[in-house]
Protein backbone atom coordinates (compact mmCIF):
# COMPACT_ATOMS: atom_id res chain seq x y z
CA UNK A 1 0.00 0.00 0.00
CA UNK A 2 1.19 3.33 -0.95
CA UNK A 3 2.09 5.63 2.00
CA UNK A 4 1.90 9.16 1.71
CA UNK A 5 3.53 12.08 3.73
CA UNK A 6 1.05 14.99 3.76
CA UNK A 7 -0.56 18.10 5.75
CA UNK A 8 -4.13 17.32 6.74
CA UNK A 9 -5.88 20.49 8.31
CA UNK A 10 -7.29 20.59 12.10
CA UNK A 11 -11.39 20.97 11.85
CA UNK A 12 -12.10 19.79 15.51
CA UNK A 13 -10.22 19.42 18.48
CA UNK A 14 -12.64 17.87 21.23
CA UNK A 15 -11.22 17.43 25.24
CA UNK A 16 -13.12 14.20 25.78
CA UNK A 17 -12.08 14.42 29.56
CA UNK A 18 -8.88 15.79 31.25
CA UNK A 19 -6.74 13.10 29.29
CA UNK A 20 -8.13 12.33 26.52
CA UNK A 21 -9.09 14.41 23.16
CA UNK A 22 -10.39 13.59 19.60
CA UNK A 23 -8.63 15.32 16.99
CA UNK A 24 -10.27 15.80 13.42
CA UNK A 25 -7.95 16.56 10.61
CA UNK A 26 -9.17 16.83 6.80
CA UNK A 27 -7.36 15.74 3.95
CA UNK A 28 -6.59 18.20 0.89
CA UNK A 29 -6.86 15.43 -1.59
CA UNK A 30 -8.96 12.73 -1.44
CA UNK A 31 -7.90 10.62 1.39
CA UNK A 32 -6.01 7.37 0.26
CA UNK A 33 -7.39 4.29 0.94
CA UNK A 34 -6.82 3.22 4.99
CA UNK A 35 -7.61 -0.42 6.91
CA UNK A 36 -8.56 -0.72 9.88
CA UNK A 37 -6.05 -1.31 12.45
CA UNK A 38 -3.19 1.33 10.38
CA UNK A 39 -1.43 3.99 11.99
CA UNK A 40 -0.26 7.22 11.02
CA UNK A 41 3.05 9.05 12.06
CA UNK A 42 2.55 12.88 13.44
CA UNK A 43 4.82 15.27 13.10
CA UNK A 44 4.74 17.51 16.48
CA UNK A 45 5.84 21.09 15.98
CA UNK A 46 6.60 23.17 18.80
CA UNK A 47 7.39 20.57 21.04
CA UNK A 48 11.18 21.37 21.47
CA UNK A 49 11.71 18.00 23.39
CA UNK A 50 9.88 15.90 20.82
CA UNK A 51 12.49 14.86 18.20
CA UNK A 52 10.35 11.74 16.70
CA UNK A 53 7.30 11.51 15.30
CA UNK A 54 4.51 10.03 17.46
CA UNK A 55 2.43 7.22 16.09
CA UNK A 56 -1.75 7.04 16.49
CA UNK A 57 -3.77 4.68 15.63
CA UNK A 58 -6.54 5.46 12.95
CA UNK A 59 -9.76 5.69 15.38
CA UNK A 60 -12.51 7.01 12.25
CA UNK A 61 -12.09 7.37 8.85
CA UNK A 62 -15.44 9.58 7.67
CA UNK A 63 -15.29 9.46 3.90
CA UNK A 64 -18.39 11.85 3.51
CA UNK A 65 -16.01 14.40 5.43
CA UNK A 66 -12.86 13.64 3.87
CA UNK A 67 -11.85 13.02 7.42
CA UNK A 68 -10.08 11.00 9.87
CA UNK A 69 -9.99 11.16 13.39
CA UNK A 70 -7.21 10.24 16.06
CA UNK A 71 -7.74 9.69 19.52
CA UNK A 72 -5.21 10.87 21.81
CA UNK A 73 -4.49 10.58 25.71
CA UNK A 74 -1.86 13.25 27.10
CA UNK A 75 0.60 11.37 28.46
CA UNK A 76 3.80 13.28 27.95
CA UNK A 77 4.71 16.74 25.96
CA UNK A 78 4.02 15.52 22.13
CA UNK A 79 0.70 14.76 23.19
CA UNK A 80 -0.12 17.35 25.16
CA UNK A 81 1.43 19.94 22.66
CA UNK A 82 -1.20 18.19 20.05
CA UNK A 83 -3.73 18.19 22.25
CA UNK A 84 -3.68 22.27 21.82
CA UNK A 85 -3.88 22.13 18.38
CA UNK A 86 -6.62 24.84 17.35
CA UNK A 87 -8.67 24.26 14.05
CA UNK A 88 -6.98 25.26 11.02
CA UNK A 89 -3.92 24.05 11.91
CA UNK A 90 -1.70 21.88 10.06
CA UNK A 91 -0.52 18.60 10.57
CA UNK A 92 1.91 16.81 9.07
CA UNK A 93 1.03 13.07 8.63
CA UNK A 94 2.89 9.88 7.43
CA UNK A 95 0.22 7.56 6.56
CA UNK A 96 -1.18 4.72 6.08
CA UNK A 97 1.00 2.48 8.19
CA UNK A 98 1.19 -0.90 9.55
CA UNK A 99 -0.81 -4.07 8.37
CA UNK A 100 -4.68 -4.59 9.20
CA UNK A 101 -7.18 -6.43 10.88
CA UNK A 102 -8.20 -9.76 9.45
CA UNK A 103 -11.98 -10.23 8.56
CA UNK A 104 -13.73 -13.39 9.43
CA UNK A 105 -14.54 -16.02 7.00
CA UNK A 106 -17.84 -16.70 8.26
CA UNK A 107 -20.67 -13.60 8.11
CA UNK A 108 -22.35 -15.04 10.74
CA UNK A 109 -19.67 -15.11 13.24
CA UNK A 110 -19.72 -14.12 16.76
CA UNK A 111 -17.51 -10.86 17.17
CA UNK A 112 -15.56 -9.57 20.28
CA UNK A 113 -13.55 -6.14 19.76
CA UNK A 114 -12.07 -5.47 23.33
CA UNK A 115 -10.33 -2.14 24.37
CA UNK A 116 -8.90 -0.78 27.30
CA UNK A 117 -7.81 2.80 27.87
CA UNK A 118 -6.69 4.63 24.41
CA UNK A 119 -6.49 1.03 23.15
CA UNK A 120 -9.99 1.43 21.83
CA UNK A 121 -8.80 3.94 19.16
CA UNK A 122 -8.64 1.18 16.17
CA UNK A 123 -11.64 -0.41 17.47
CA UNK A 124 -14.01 1.99 16.19
CA UNK A 125 -13.05 2.04 12.79
CA UNK A 126 -12.52 -1.59 12.82
CA UNK A 127 -16.02 -1.81 14.12
CA UNK A 128 -17.35 0.60 11.99
CA UNK A 129 -16.09 -1.33 8.75
CA UNK A 130 -17.49 -4.85 9.73
CA UNK A 131 -20.46 -3.47 10.50
CA UNK A 132 -20.96 -1.62 7.21
CA UNK A 133 -19.47 -5.40 5.92
CA UNK A 134 -22.71 -6.79 7.34
CA UNK A 135 -21.00 -8.74 10.53
CA UNK A 136 -22.23 -8.21 14.12
CA UNK A 137 -20.10 -6.79 16.75
CA UNK A 138 -19.73 -6.73 19.98
CA UNK A 139 -17.91 -4.16 21.98
CA UNK A 140 -15.83 -5.14 25.00
CA UNK A 141 -14.48 -1.26 26.57
CA UNK A 142 -12.94 -0.95 30.08
CA UNK A 143 -11.86 2.15 31.69
CA UNK A 144 -10.85 2.99 35.27
CA UNK A 145 -13.76 4.75 36.06
CA UNK A 146 -17.21 6.12 34.10
CA UNK A 147 -15.33 9.32 32.90
CA UNK A 148 -12.59 6.92 30.83
CA UNK A 149 -15.35 5.37 28.91
CA UNK A 150 -15.07 7.27 25.56
CA UNK A 151 -16.97 7.58 22.44
CA UNK A 152 -19.83 5.15 23.87
CA UNK A 153 -22.33 6.11 21.21
CA UNK A 154 -20.14 5.85 18.06
CA UNK A 155 -19.06 2.08 19.28
CA UNK A 156 -23.39 2.04 19.80
CA UNK A 157 -23.72 2.85 15.75
CA UNK A 158 -22.20 -0.19 15.03
CA UNK A 159 -22.83 -3.27 17.36
CA UNK A 160 -23.94 -4.50 21.38
CA UNK A 161 -21.01 -2.07 23.73
CA UNK A 162 -20.68 -3.61 27.15
CA UNK A 163 -17.84 -1.89 29.82
CA UNK A 164 -16.07 -2.52 32.89
CA UNK A 165 -14.79 0.18 34.95
CA UNK A 166 -12.09 -0.55 38.12
CA UNK A 167 -14.08 1.21 40.11
CA UNK A 168 -17.53 0.19 39.71
CA UNK A 169 -18.64 3.70 38.35
CA UNK A 170 -20.03 2.15 35.03
CA UNK A 171 -21.02 -1.40 33.56
CA UNK A 172 -19.07 -4.39 35.94
CA UNK A 173 -16.54 -3.35 37.82
CA UNK A 174 -13.57 -4.90 37.70
CA UNK A 175 -10.98 -4.98 34.69
CA UNK A 176 -12.31 -6.23 30.99
CA UNK A 177 -11.13 -10.10 31.31
CA UNK A 178 -13.80 -10.27 33.87
CA UNK A 179 -16.72 -9.95 32.36
CA UNK A 180 -19.55 -11.82 32.55
CA UNK A 181 -19.85 -11.84 28.48
CA UNK A 182 -17.00 -13.69 28.14
CA UNK A 183 -18.74 -16.79 30.70
CA UNK A 184 -21.84 -16.12 28.66
CA UNK A 185 -21.32 -16.37 25.01
CA UNK A 186 -19.64 -18.07 22.52
CA UNK A 187 -17.23 -15.99 20.12
CA UNK A 188 -15.79 -16.81 17.12
CA UNK A 189 -13.24 -13.96 16.54
CA UNK A 190 -11.66 -11.78 19.19
CA UNK A 191 -9.67 -8.71 18.34
CA UNK A 192 -7.66 -6.39 21.23
CA UNK A 193 -5.99 -3.41 21.75
CA UNK A 194 -4.86 -1.82 24.91
CA UNK A 195 -2.17 -2.13 27.65
CA UNK A 196 0.21 -5.05 27.50
CA UNK A 197 -1.14 -7.02 30.64
CA UNK A 198 -5.12 -6.68 29.46
CA UNK A 199 -4.23 -7.76 25.80
CA UNK A 200 -1.93 -10.94 27.65
CA UNK A 201 -5.18 -11.73 29.61
CA UNK A 202 -7.38 -11.51 26.18
CA UNK A 203 -5.07 -13.65 24.69
CA UNK A 204 -5.19 -16.07 27.46
CA UNK A 205 -8.57 -16.63 26.91
CA UNK A 206 -8.52 -16.91 23.32
CA UNK A 207 -6.26 -19.36 23.80
CA UNK A 208 -8.07 -21.58 26.78
CA UNK A 209 -10.88 -21.52 24.52
CA UNK A 210 -9.34 -21.52 21.35
CA UNK A 211 -10.94 -18.58 19.40
CA UNK A 212 -9.03 -17.07 16.86
CA UNK A 213 -7.53 -13.80 18.48
CA UNK A 214 -5.70 -10.31 16.68
CA UNK A 215 -3.95 -8.31 19.12
CA UNK A 216 -2.68 -5.03 17.82
CA UNK A 217 0.39 -3.78 19.40
CA UNK A 218 2.07 -0.20 20.53
CA UNK A 219 5.91 -0.41 20.48
CA UNK A 220 7.84 2.73 20.84
CA UNK A 221 9.18 3.43 17.04
CA UNK A 222 11.11 5.62 15.57
CA UNK A 223 10.42 5.67 11.95
CA UNK A 224 7.25 3.76 11.27
CA UNK A 225 7.63 2.38 8.13
CA UNK A 226 10.29 -0.24 8.01
CA UNK A 227 14.07 1.60 8.19
CA UNK A 228 15.35 1.06 11.51
CA UNK A 229 14.51 -2.02 13.07
CA UNK A 230 13.62 -0.39 16.72
CA UNK A 231 10.06 -1.86 16.82
CA UNK A 232 10.74 -5.36 16.74
CA UNK A 233 8.23 -8.15 18.77
CA UNK A 234 9.71 -11.64 19.27
CA UNK A 235 7.72 -14.24 17.05
CA UNK A 236 7.62 -17.31 15.78
CA UNK A 237 9.20 -16.28 12.48
CA UNK A 238 12.09 -14.13 14.96
CA UNK A 239 12.42 -10.45 15.62
CA UNK A 240 10.19 -8.95 12.85
CA UNK A 241 9.01 -4.85 13.03
CA UNK A 242 5.53 -4.36 14.48
CA UNK A 243 5.38 -0.96 12.52
CA UNK A 244 5.59 -3.08 8.77
CA UNK A 245 4.56 -6.81 9.79
CA UNK A 246 2.11 -5.60 12.51
CA UNK A 247 0.41 -3.34 14.37
CA UNK A 248 -2.01 -6.08 14.28
CA UNK A 249 -0.66 -9.58 15.29
CA UNK A 250 -2.16 -12.96 15.43
CA UNK A 251 -1.50 -14.31 18.69
CA UNK A 252 -0.41 -17.80 17.36
CA UNK A 253 2.44 -15.97 16.28
CA UNK A 254 3.54 -13.96 19.22
CA UNK A 255 6.25 -15.11 21.72
CA UNK A 256 4.69 -14.24 24.34
CA UNK B 1 23.16 24.13 -13.91
CA UNK B 2 25.83 23.44 -11.25
CA UNK B 3 28.28 20.29 -11.42
CA UNK B 4 27.17 18.43 -7.77
CA UNK B 5 29.80 14.92 -9.02
CA UNK B 6 31.92 14.33 -6.69
CA UNK B 7 34.78 11.59 -6.25
CA UNK B 8 35.19 8.99 -3.71
CA UNK B 9 38.72 7.47 -4.20
CA UNK B 10 38.13 5.23 -7.03
CA UNK B 11 34.69 5.75 -7.78
CA UNK B 12 32.62 9.42 -9.01
CA UNK B 13 29.04 10.09 -7.31
CA UNK B 14 27.06 11.88 -9.41
CA UNK B 15 25.80 14.05 -6.25
CA UNK B 16 27.34 14.58 -2.64
CA UNK B 17 23.92 13.33 -0.93
CA UNK B 18 24.50 10.02 0.85
CA UNK B 19 21.90 8.20 2.68
CA UNK B 20 23.42 6.29 6.09
CA UNK B 21 23.29 2.65 7.09
CA UNK B 22 21.04 1.19 8.99
CA UNK B 23 18.47 4.23 8.80
CA UNK B 24 17.38 3.72 5.03
CA UNK B 25 16.43 -0.06 4.98
CA UNK B 26 17.47 -1.39 1.64
CA UNK B 27 16.12 1.95 -0.13
CA UNK B 28 12.74 -0.02 -1.04
CA UNK B 29 11.32 1.31 1.99
CA UNK B 30 11.37 4.90 0.61
CA UNK B 31 10.23 4.19 -3.17
CA UNK B 32 6.65 6.47 -1.80
CA UNK B 33 8.54 9.42 -0.70
CA UNK B 34 10.78 10.32 -3.60
CA UNK B 35 12.76 8.53 -6.53
CA UNK B 36 15.80 6.75 -4.46
CA UNK B 37 18.08 7.54 -7.90
CA UNK B 38 18.27 11.25 -7.49
CA UNK B 39 20.87 10.61 -4.74
CA UNK B 40 24.59 10.42 -4.83
CA UNK B 41 24.42 6.70 -3.12
CA UNK B 42 22.81 5.00 -0.77
CA UNK B 43 24.29 2.62 2.22
CA UNK B 44 22.38 -0.38 2.72
CA UNK B 45 22.01 -2.35 6.10
CA UNK B 46 24.58 -3.23 8.30
CA UNK B 47 25.44 -7.07 6.82
CA UNK B 48 26.84 -9.98 8.38
CA UNK B 49 27.79 -13.11 7.18
CA UNK B 50 25.37 -15.01 8.62
CA UNK B 51 21.34 -14.18 9.58
CA UNK B 52 21.46 -12.04 12.59
CA UNK B 53 18.44 -11.13 15.05
CA UNK B 54 19.89 -8.21 16.85
CA UNK B 55 19.05 -7.37 20.11
CA UNK B 56 15.82 -7.37 22.08
CA UNK B 57 13.45 -4.90 22.50
CA UNK B 58 13.18 -2.08 23.42
CA UNK B 59 16.03 -1.04 21.03
CA UNK B 60 15.28 2.68 20.93
CA UNK B 61 14.73 5.40 23.17
CA UNK B 62 14.73 9.47 22.48
CA UNK B 63 16.32 11.93 23.81
CA UNK B 64 17.27 15.44 23.67
CA UNK B 65 17.59 16.26 19.78
CA UNK B 66 18.48 12.17 19.04
CA UNK B 67 18.12 9.25 19.48
CA UNK B 68 19.88 5.71 21.12
CA UNK B 69 19.45 2.74 19.59
CA UNK B 70 20.37 -1.05 20.17
CA UNK B 71 19.57 -2.60 16.85
CA UNK B 72 22.63 -5.02 16.79
CA UNK B 73 22.68 -5.26 12.96
CA UNK B 74 19.81 -7.36 12.82
CA UNK B 75 19.85 -8.74 9.22
CA UNK B 76 19.39 -12.14 6.94
CA UNK B 77 23.25 -12.49 5.89
CA UNK B 78 25.19 -11.84 3.14
CA UNK B 79 23.69 -14.66 1.18
CA UNK B 80 20.41 -13.60 1.44
CA UNK B 81 21.29 -10.09 0.61
CA UNK B 82 23.08 -11.37 -2.92
CA UNK B 83 20.18 -13.71 -4.03
CA UNK B 84 16.97 -11.98 -2.79
CA UNK B 85 17.63 -8.28 -1.98
CA UNK B 86 20.44 -7.27 -4.70
CA UNK B 87 17.92 -8.31 -7.68
CA UNK B 88 15.57 -5.70 -6.48
CA UNK B 89 17.90 -2.72 -6.58
CA UNK B 90 19.44 -3.00 -10.37
CA UNK B 91 17.19 -0.59 -11.55
CA UNK B 92 18.57 2.18 -9.19
CA UNK B 93 20.66 4.66 -10.97
CA UNK B 94 22.69 5.62 -7.88
CA UNK B 95 25.43 4.22 -6.18
CA UNK B 96 25.06 1.62 -3.79
CA UNK B 97 27.04 0.47 -0.75
CA UNK B 98 26.69 -2.01 1.37
CA UNK B 99 28.12 -1.98 4.98
CA UNK B 100 29.88 -4.98 6.00
CA UNK B 101 30.36 -6.47 9.44
CA UNK B 102 31.80 -9.29 11.26
CA UNK B 103 32.68 -10.53 14.64
CA UNK B 104 35.86 -11.89 13.34
CA UNK B 105 38.26 -10.91 10.51
CA UNK B 106 37.59 -13.78 8.48
CA UNK B 107 33.46 -12.66 8.71
CA UNK B 108 34.43 -9.67 7.03
CA UNK B 109 36.95 -10.61 4.31
CA UNK B 110 34.16 -13.91 3.38
CA UNK B 111 31.37 -10.78 3.56
CA UNK B 112 33.07 -8.91 1.30
CA UNK B 113 34.22 -11.51 -1.12
CA UNK B 114 30.97 -12.68 -1.82
CA UNK B 115 29.79 -8.64 -2.22
CA UNK B 116 32.89 -8.23 -4.72
CA UNK B 117 31.18 -10.70 -7.16
CA UNK B 118 27.90 -8.36 -7.19
CA UNK B 119 28.31 -6.21 -10.40
CA UNK B 120 25.80 -3.21 -9.35
CA UNK B 121 27.36 -2.91 -5.87
CA UNK B 122 30.71 -0.53 -6.61
CA UNK B 123 31.45 -0.14 -3.05
CA UNK B 124 31.47 -1.60 0.31
CA UNK B 125 31.47 0.50 3.90
CA UNK B 126 33.35 -1.85 6.15
CA UNK B 127 31.46 -0.97 9.69
CA UNK B 128 34.33 -1.12 12.34
CA UNK B 129 32.38 1.08 14.83
CA UNK B 130 29.19 -0.57 15.43
CA UNK B 131 28.24 -0.16 19.27
CA UNK B 132 25.68 -2.59 20.13
CA UNK B 133 27.09 -6.20 19.10
CA UNK B 134 29.01 -7.97 21.83
CA UNK B 135 31.78 -9.47 19.75
CA UNK B 136 33.88 -7.75 16.73
CA UNK B 137 32.30 -4.22 15.68
CA UNK B 138 33.63 -1.32 17.46
CA UNK B 139 36.06 -3.37 19.32
CA UNK B 140 37.50 -3.31 15.55
CA UNK B 141 37.52 0.47 15.17
CA UNK B 142 39.12 1.21 18.77
CA UNK B 143 42.64 0.75 18.44
CA UNK B 144 44.67 1.13 15.58
CA UNK B 145 46.61 -2.52 15.10
CA UNK B 146 43.17 -4.23 14.99
CA UNK B 147 41.47 -1.34 12.76
CA UNK B 148 44.92 -1.85 10.42
CA UNK B 149 44.52 -5.33 10.61
CA UNK B 150 41.07 -6.36 9.63
CA UNK B 151 41.04 -3.16 6.69
CA UNK B 152 44.66 -5.13 5.29
CA UNK B 153 42.82 -8.52 5.42
CA UNK B 154 39.42 -6.90 3.18
CA UNK B 155 41.71 -4.98 1.06
CA UNK B 156 43.31 -8.57 0.00
CA UNK B 157 40.19 -9.70 -1.67
CA UNK B 158 37.98 -6.54 -2.14
CA UNK B 159 39.00 -4.92 -5.32
CA UNK B 160 36.63 -2.06 -5.50
CA UNK B 161 35.69 1.15 -3.77
CA UNK B 162 36.33 0.20 0.24
CA UNK B 163 35.36 3.28 2.37
CA UNK B 164 35.71 2.45 6.21
CA UNK B 165 33.48 3.48 8.74
CA UNK B 166 34.93 5.03 11.79
CA UNK B 167 34.04 5.23 15.25
CA UNK B 168 34.11 8.28 17.27
CA UNK B 169 34.35 6.52 20.46
CA UNK B 170 37.83 6.59 20.37
CA UNK B 171 40.35 9.13 21.91
CA UNK B 172 41.79 10.41 18.60
CA UNK B 173 40.06 9.54 15.38
CA UNK B 174 42.63 10.82 13.25
CA UNK B 175 44.65 8.05 14.41
CA UNK B 176 42.30 5.19 13.37
CA UNK B 177 41.89 7.10 10.08
CA UNK B 178 45.55 7.13 9.08
CA UNK B 179 46.00 3.63 10.04
CA UNK B 180 43.40 2.37 7.39
CA UNK B 181 44.54 4.63 4.78
CA UNK B 182 47.62 2.98 5.35
CA UNK B 183 46.19 -0.03 4.76
CA UNK B 184 44.25 0.46 1.29
CA UNK B 185 41.43 2.18 2.66
CA UNK B 186 39.70 4.31 -0.61
CA UNK B 187 38.00 6.40 1.86
CA UNK B 188 36.76 6.78 5.67
CA UNK B 189 33.46 7.91 6.83
CA UNK B 190 32.33 9.11 10.05
CA UNK B 191 30.73 9.53 12.54
CA UNK B 192 29.04 6.29 13.62
CA UNK B 193 26.67 6.39 16.67
CA UNK B 194 28.37 8.20 20.06
CA UNK B 195 28.00 5.53 23.03
CA UNK B 196 25.50 6.53 25.50
CA UNK B 197 23.07 5.48 28.24
CA UNK B 198 18.94 6.14 28.98
CA UNK B 199 17.63 5.61 32.06
CA UNK B 200 13.79 5.81 33.77
CA UNK B 201 13.97 7.27 37.11
CA UNK B 202 10.79 6.44 37.82
CA UNK B 203 11.50 2.16 37.13
CA UNK B 204 15.20 3.02 37.99
CA UNK B 205 15.81 1.06 34.87
CA UNK B 206 17.94 1.52 31.57
CA UNK B 207 15.42 2.33 28.28
CA UNK B 208 17.43 0.36 26.22
CA UNK B 209 17.55 -3.78 26.50
CA UNK B 210 21.39 -3.38 25.83
CA UNK B 211 21.60 -0.79 29.22
CA UNK B 212 24.05 1.43 26.51
CA UNK B 213 23.10 2.22 23.00
CA UNK B 214 24.03 4.53 19.98
CA UNK B 215 23.51 8.10 19.72
CA UNK B 216 22.57 9.93 16.70
CA UNK B 217 20.59 12.68 15.54
CA UNK B 218 21.35 16.93 15.79
CA UNK B 219 22.82 16.42 19.22
CA UNK B 220 26.21 14.23 17.72
CA UNK B 221 26.55 17.32 15.05
CA UNK B 222 29.22 19.59 16.88
CA UNK B 223 31.04 16.56 17.97
CA UNK B 224 30.99 15.01 14.54
CA UNK B 225 31.66 18.39 12.82
CA UNK B 226 35.26 18.56 14.76
CA UNK B 227 36.02 14.74 13.98
CA UNK B 228 35.04 15.13 10.17
CA UNK B 229 37.51 18.47 10.12
CA UNK B 230 40.54 16.69 11.95
CA UNK B 231 40.11 13.77 10.11
CA UNK B 232 40.33 15.68 6.61
CA UNK B 233 43.66 17.41 7.41
CA UNK B 234 44.78 14.09 8.62
CA UNK B 235 44.88 12.24 5.45
CA UNK B 236 44.53 12.08 2.14
CA UNK B 237 41.83 9.97 1.01
CA UNK B 238 38.12 11.51 0.31
CA UNK B 239 36.36 11.74 3.75
CA UNK B 240 32.66 11.15 4.31
CA UNK B 241 30.89 13.15 6.57
CA UNK B 242 27.39 12.60 8.85
CA UNK B 243 26.23 12.91 12.13
CA UNK B 244 23.00 14.60 12.74
CA UNK B 245 22.58 16.11 9.17
CA UNK B 246 18.94 17.90 8.65
CA UNK B 247 18.96 20.46 6.79
CA UNK B 248 20.81 21.83 3.56
CA UNK B 249 23.26 24.57 5.84
CA UNK B 250 24.07 21.50 7.95
CA UNK B 251 25.32 19.12 4.59
CA UNK B 252 27.51 22.28 3.61
CA UNK B 253 29.08 22.65 7.32
CA UNK B 254 30.33 19.35 6.80
CA UNK B 255 31.28 19.80 3.05
CA UNK B 256 33.27 22.86 3.88
CA UNK B 257 35.05 21.06 7.23
CA UNK B 258 36.82 18.80 4.69
CA UNK B 259 34.03 16.09 3.58
CA UNK B 260 33.77 15.12 -0.39
CA UNK B 261 30.24 13.37 0.74
CA UNK B 262 27.74 13.41 2.95
CA UNK B 263 25.31 10.99 4.64
CA UNK B 264 22.06 11.71 5.86
CA UNK B 265 20.38 9.07 9.09
CA UNK B 266 18.28 9.64 11.73
CA UNK B 267 16.11 12.69 9.84
CA UNK B 268 14.92 10.21 7.30
CA UNK B 269 12.62 9.04 10.24
CA UNK B 270 11.37 12.41 10.68
CA UNK B 271 11.12 13.22 6.71
CA UNK B 272 12.00 10.68 4.88
CA UNK B 273 12.21 12.96 1.79
CA UNK B 274 15.26 14.55 3.68
CA UNK B 275 17.99 13.49 1.09
CA UNK B 276 16.44 15.64 -1.86
CA UNK B 277 15.40 18.25 -0.10
CA UNK B 278 18.72 18.72 1.12
CA UNK B 279 20.21 17.94 -2.26
CA UNK B 280 18.00 20.64 -3.88
CA UNK B 281 18.96 22.69 -0.74
CA UNK B 282 23.04 22.30 -1.75
CA UNK B 283 22.41 23.18 -5.55
CA UNK B 284 19.84 26.63 -4.38
CA UNK B 285 23.23 27.76 -1.96
CA UNK B 286 25.63 27.17 -4.63
CA UNK B 287 23.35 29.36 -7.28
CA UNK B 288 22.96 31.86 -4.50
CA UNK B 289 26.93 31.83 -3.62
CA UNK B 290 27.98 31.69 -7.66
CA UNK B 291 29.49 28.20 -7.05
CA UNK B 292 29.64 25.80 -10.07
CA UNK B 293 31.25 22.76 -9.09
CA UNK B 294 30.17 21.18 -5.42
CA UNK B 295 34.31 20.32 -5.66
CA UNK B 296 34.99 23.82 -4.81
CA UNK B 297 33.45 23.80 -1.32
CA UNK B 298 34.98 20.86 -0.03
CA UNK B 299 37.45 22.05 2.44
CA UNK B 300 36.37 25.56 2.25
CA UNK B 301 36.30 26.32 5.45
CA UNK B 302 37.95 29.76 5.92
CA UNK B 303 39.41 29.97 9.28
C1 LIG C 1 1.07 1.67 16.44
C2 LIG C 1 0.80 2.60 17.59
C3 LIG C 1 -0.46 3.18 17.71
C4 LIG C 1 -0.73 4.08 18.75
N1 LIG C 1 -1.98 4.63 18.80
C5 LIG C 1 -2.24 5.56 19.74
C6 LIG C 1 -3.51 6.22 19.75
O1 LIG C 1 -4.37 5.97 18.91
N2 LIG C 1 -3.72 7.16 20.71
C7 LIG C 1 -2.77 7.47 21.65
O2 LIG C 1 -3.03 8.35 22.49
N3 LIG C 1 -1.57 6.85 21.68
C8 LIG C 1 -1.28 5.91 20.73
N4 LIG C 1 -0.04 5.29 20.73
C9 LIG C 1 0.94 5.63 21.78
C10 LIG C 1 1.57 6.98 21.46
O3 LIG C 1 2.38 6.85 20.31
C11 LIG C 1 2.42 7.48 22.66
O4 LIG C 1 1.61 7.65 23.77
C12 LIG C 1 3.11 8.80 22.31
O5 LIG C 1 4.15 8.58 21.39
C13 LIG C 1 3.65 9.49 23.54
O6 LIG C 1 4.30 10.70 23.16
P1 LIG C 1 4.54 11.86 24.22
O7 LIG C 1 5.56 12.76 23.65
O8 LIG C 1 3.25 12.47 24.62
O9 LIG C 1 5.07 11.12 25.50
P2 LIG C 1 6.55 10.64 25.82
O10 LIG C 1 7.20 11.70 26.62
O11 LIG C 1 7.21 10.16 24.59
O12 LIG C 1 6.21 9.41 26.72
C14 LIG C 1 5.48 9.54 27.91
C15 LIG C 1 5.34 8.21 28.55
O13 LIG C 1 4.62 7.31 27.70
C16 LIG C 1 5.40 6.16 27.41
N5 LIG C 1 5.25 5.80 25.99
C17 LIG C 1 5.67 6.51 24.92
N6 LIG C 1 5.42 5.87 23.78
C18 LIG C 1 4.81 4.73 24.11
C19 LIG C 1 4.30 3.62 23.39
N7 LIG C 1 4.38 3.55 22.06
N8 LIG C 1 3.77 2.62 24.09
C20 LIG C 1 3.70 2.66 25.41
N9 LIG C 1 4.15 3.67 26.15
C21 LIG C 1 4.71 4.68 25.53
C22 LIG C 1 6.82 6.54 27.69
O14 LIG C 1 7.60 5.44 28.12
C23 LIG C 1 6.69 7.54 28.81
O15 LIG C 1 6.63 6.90 30.05
C24 LIG C 1 0.26 4.38 19.72
C25 LIG C 1 1.52 3.79 19.61
C26 LIG C 1 1.80 2.92 18.57
C27 LIG C 1 3.15 2.31 18.44
C1 LIG D 1 18.55 2.92 13.94
C2 LIG D 1 19.96 3.07 13.46
C3 LIG D 1 20.63 1.96 12.91
C4 LIG D 1 21.95 2.06 12.47
N1 LIG D 1 22.56 0.98 11.91
C5 LIG D 1 23.83 1.09 11.42
C6 LIG D 1 24.49 -0.01 10.78
O1 LIG D 1 23.91 -1.08 10.60
N2 LIG D 1 25.76 0.16 10.34
C7 LIG D 1 26.43 1.36 10.48
O2 LIG D 1 27.56 1.47 10.06
N3 LIG D 1 25.83 2.41 11.07
C8 LIG D 1 24.55 2.32 11.54
N4 LIG D 1 23.94 3.40 12.14
C9 LIG D 1 24.69 4.68 12.26
C10 LIG D 1 24.35 5.65 11.13
O3 LIG D 1 24.65 5.09 9.87
C11 LIG D 1 25.08 6.98 11.31
O4 LIG D 1 26.47 6.72 11.33
C12 LIG D 1 24.72 7.68 12.62
O5 LIG D 1 23.36 7.49 12.90
C13 LIG D 1 25.04 9.18 12.60
O6 LIG D 1 24.30 9.87 11.61
P1 LIG D 1 22.89 10.61 11.88
O7 LIG D 1 23.05 11.46 13.10
O8 LIG D 1 22.59 11.38 10.63
O9 LIG D 1 21.89 9.52 12.12
C14 LIG D 1 22.62 3.32 12.59
C15 LIG D 1 21.95 4.42 13.12
C16 LIG D 1 20.64 4.32 13.55
C17 LIG D 1 19.96 5.53 14.12
S1 LIG E 1 9.69 1.89 13.67
FE1 LIG E 1 11.34 1.90 12.31
S2 LIG E 1 11.26 -0.12 11.57
FE2 LIG E 1 9.49 -0.03 12.79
Amino acid sequence: MKKFMSDLIVTENTPLNDQYFLLKLKAENELPVIMPGQFAEVKVEDSPSTFLRRPISINYVDRNRNEIWLLIQIVGPGTLQLSKLRPGKLLNLIYPLGNSFTYPVRKDANLLLVGGGVGIAPMLFWGAQLAAEGFHCNFLIGGRSQSNLLLLDEFKKYGEVYCTTEDGSSGEKGFVIHHSLLQNQKFDAIYTCGPTPMMKAVAGYAADNAVFCEVSLENTMACGFGACLCCVTDTTDGHVCVCTEGPVFNITKLKW
Amino acid sequence: MVDLKVNLGTLQLKNPVMTASGTFGYGTEYYDFFDVSRIGGIVVKGTTLRDRQGNKYPRMAETPSGMLNAVGLQNKGVNYFAEKIYPTLLDLDTSIFVNVSGSTVEEYVETAEIINELDHIPGIELNISCPNVKEGGMTFGTSCPSAAQVVKEVRRVYKKELMVKLSPNVTSISDIALAVEAEGADSVSLINTLLGMAIDSETRKPLLSTVTGGLSGPAVKPVALRMVWQVAQAVKIPVVGMGGIMTAADAIEFLLAGAAAIQIGTANFIDPTAPVKVLEGIEAYMLRHKINRVTDLIGALEI
